[in-house]
């Protein structure tokens, strides 16, 4: 077999053996079948917890029942019960844990309801929010009847306004699809920021420890470097398939089959239900990209290292280019229309996210995609010859320092003149 | 193969690692590479292995110049062991044996000849960081010479072995030489390089300053060593002409002399003074030599 395969697969089933690859594979996989599961899980949970209880202290005496009905009406896990005893009474009742809170209510002078809530602690906000939304509900009912107005006049002050927006643009996407797409690209950035920074760093530490351990010296002795770096860094890619394959396979086929059990809500929101399978083979396009630049560029950065501790400070400057390519495109879900997303969308170092976000979000000519994707590979190209020189280099170099200054001496060892 | 450099310069930038280095090494020779630190040695052996480019000169095995398509038949013990901490030691021969051409069945075969030959057979399911300094250096040594070459360039092969394992690892060269493998040697164990090699090279910054046949280089370099032990006191001899260096030992003396006639002179002057129980005139040794030429002191 040829040797930059040997290298290949020695690269690939060596890392793919390690215990930490393993673990963290089947604990990602394990996190994504949660997540897909929230709303099962609350439910779960839900169901089995009681419902919380709440001491009602009506000194109107006319508004516990309104209100408890509109509570029940408003599906909630609230329990309202009346409290016959004084309000410090109740307070110790609170203490001691029997209700989650204690609800006081009034009538004001102009008839209308008024209430002050107590509780241990101010943390659960949403059980508050339900009752004053019910109440505040009960207020408008009283007030409109006060003032002898019809169902009719009712119906019409509440209706919602009608507004309707669409774009004159053939091809662009309705805001439904829009939010949907949103999802999923946001889903998806993250995937491509994760693996870019894992195994670019993967790469580094991969070379440097084969720098550090010295057996680089045999290495290179057998086999070019270059054709080294290369099988390397076609080895872990082939590894990171590996394992977007196994989180993309069991993340399909959880979100499938909670999209069945349940309508609306949560995955309508993300996009999910209906994936769209040109977002993904964009993102797989530009995740495989967006890898063999930074790959590209570890490589020859952990080349320059002498010991795997100096490896985090050496790419730090890359992994930062990653982190602020990926604060653009969170920017740029809000508003992918911006001058400075189309424009950062043709800087190869950010294109990867950038582009991606445009395809999936917006309908951009096929030109723009195609250009972008040109430059990137262009420049991953050059990368690859210039990081290939250095590598040759930096692979003999040992030594304290680990400066950018070394470039150039690792350029000069691979000079013939 | 024979080995042949020609006029090999590398310069680094203003630095020049190596001057105008003319060696050749015959088919099935044990060549000794000598030099202080920094005497350019791994580099020339780098530009052996194509690692790095000369400035200016060729070097040719049998004629061809040498590049990754001669890889499987060439050796390469580096000075600074390298192997992989985490890799069991027939993970990682065999990979290293691979890159060098070799199949996977032979080596694995090899491999086991290799750790029984080294009394070291139940390692073969080892992790490398598992072993001792002494142990991995076999495995090391085992790494350079298991898909047979037929160039060897071993680099300080026997530092950090007891004197066990350095007879064994001796014979193993040993035994490659006789099978035909050309073997370029560095070391700074000047007994090793005396009792192993036939011809050698001291580098000093990059220029050769000794090259040849040892016997030649001995015959040559002229000086020789004279050993008086004596019951009277000889101490005064150290002025006498001809003597360039003098060292007094509790029993007696060490001189360094320019010729054999020098020799003769002194025991003309010191016989009948008094009971003389050791007059011996040696060879100079690879040390004295080295000392001298490449002006620094090993021990």
């Amino acid at each position: 077999m040829n040797n930059f395969f040997i290298i290949l697969f020695h690269t690939y089933l060596s890392k793919l053996k390690t215990k930490s690859f393993l673990v963290t594979t089947v604990l990602t996989a394990l996190i994504l079948i949660a997540l897909t599961n929230i709303p099962r899980i609350i439910d779960f949970f839900e169901k089995d917890g009681e419902a919380e209880k709440i001491a009602v202290i009506d000194e109107s005496g006319q508004l516990f029942a309104p209100l408890e009905q509109q509570m029940l009406a408003g599906d909630t896990d609230v329990e309202l019960v009346e409290f016959t005893g004084s309000a410090d009474e109740a307070e110790e009742k609170v203490e001691a844990g029997d209700y989650s809170g204690l609800l006081q209510l009034r009538m004001t002078g102009e008839n209308l309801p008024a209430a002050s809530f107590k509780s241990m602690s101010m943390a659960d906000s949403s059980l508050v929010s339900e009752i004053e939304g019910s109440l505040q509900q009960l207020k408008t009912m009283m007030a409109s009847a006060s003032l002898n107005l019809s169902q009719e006049q009712l119906a019409n002050l509440y209706e919602p306004v009608e507004f309707e927006r669409s774009a004159l643009a053939e091809d662009a996407k309705t805001e439904e699809e829009l939010s949907q797409a949103r999802g999923l690209v946001y889903v998806l950035l993250f995937i491509i920021y994760f693996s870019v920074i894992m195994y670019a760093s993967m790469i580094a530490t991969e070379v440097a420890t084969e720098k550090s351990s010295r057996v680089m010296e045999i290495l290179i002795s057998s086999v070019s470097p270059i054709k080294q770096m290369f099988a390397k860094i076609l080895g872990i890619g082939l590894l990171s398939l590996t394992q977007l394959a196994v989180f993309l396979i069991v993340g399909y086929f959880s979100v499938k089959t909670n999209v069945e059990t349940m309508e609306g809500g949560f995955f309508e929101f993300f996009g999910f239900s209906n994936i769209a399978g040109a977002t993904i083979a964009y993102a797989v396009i530009f995740f495989l990209l967006g890898y063999f630049l930074y790959a590209t560029l570890a490589a020859f950065l952990g080349s320059l290292v002498s010991r795997i501790e100096d490896v985090q400070q050496m790419i730090t400057p890359m992994t930062l280019l990653v982190v602020a390519g990926f604060m653009i495109a969170m920017f740029g879900l809000g508003q992918p229309e911006a001058p400075f997303i189309t424009i950062t969308s043709f800087i190869p170092f950010f294109t990867p996210m950038i582009m991606f976000l445009r395809v999936g979000m917006l309908n951009i000519p096929l030109w723009e995609t195609s250009l972008a994707i040109a430059i990137l590979t262009g420049t991953i190209i050059l990368l690859a010859a210039f990081g290939a020189r250095v590598y040759r280099g930096g692979v003999l170099m040992y030594g304290k320092s680990n400066s950018f200054k070394d470039i150039k001496t690792a350029l000069q060892l691979t000079k013939k003149k | 193969m024979a080995l042949k450099l020609e006029n090999v310069t590398k310069k680094f930038g203003e630095f020049t690692a190596v001057d105008d280095l003319s060696l050749e090494i015959p088919e099935k020779e044990m060549f000794g590479f000598l030099g202080a630190n920094g005497a350019g040695k791994t580099t020339t052996f780098r530009m052996i292995l194509g690692l790095l480019d000369p400035t200016k000169g060729r070097i040719t095995l049998d004629g061809k110049t040498i590049d990754y398509s001669t890889s499987p038949i060439i050796g390469y013990l580096p000075e600074e062991r390298g192997l992989y901490p985490k890799l069991k030691v027939k993970e990682q021969i065999v990979y290293l044996a691979r890159l060098r051409g070799m199949q996977k069945q032979d080596a694995v075969r090899e491999l086991a000849y290799w750790l029984e030959r080294f009394k070291v057979p139940e390692y073969m399911d080892k992790k490398v960081e598992e072993l001792s300094k002494g142990n991995q250096q076999k495995i090391q040594f085992l790494a350079a010479v298991i898909h047979k070459p037929r160039l060897l360039i071993l680099d300080e092969p026997f530092s950090g072995l007891d004197p066990v394992n350095v007879e064994l690892l001796k014979q193993a060269v040993i035994d490659l030489k006789e099978a035909g493998t050309t073997i370029v040697f560095s070391s700074h164990r000047m007994e090793h390089v005396e009792e192993m090699c036939e011809h050698l090279c001291i580098m000093q910054k990059g220029r050769p300053v000794v090259h040849g046949a040892l016997k030649e280089i001995k015959r040559s370099f002229g000086k020789k060593n004279l050993v008086i032990h004596a019951d009277f006191d000889i101490s005064s001899l150290e002025n006498h002409d001809g003597v360039t260096k003098a060292k007094h030992t509790p029993e007696g003396i060490h001189l360094q002399v320019t010729s054999e006639y020098i020799a003769e002179e002194i025991l003309k002057r010191i016989v009948g003074k008094g009971f003389i129980r050791k007059f011996v005139l040696e060879e100079p040794s690879l040390n004295d030599i080295f000392i001298e030429k490449a002006g620094a002191s090993y021990e």
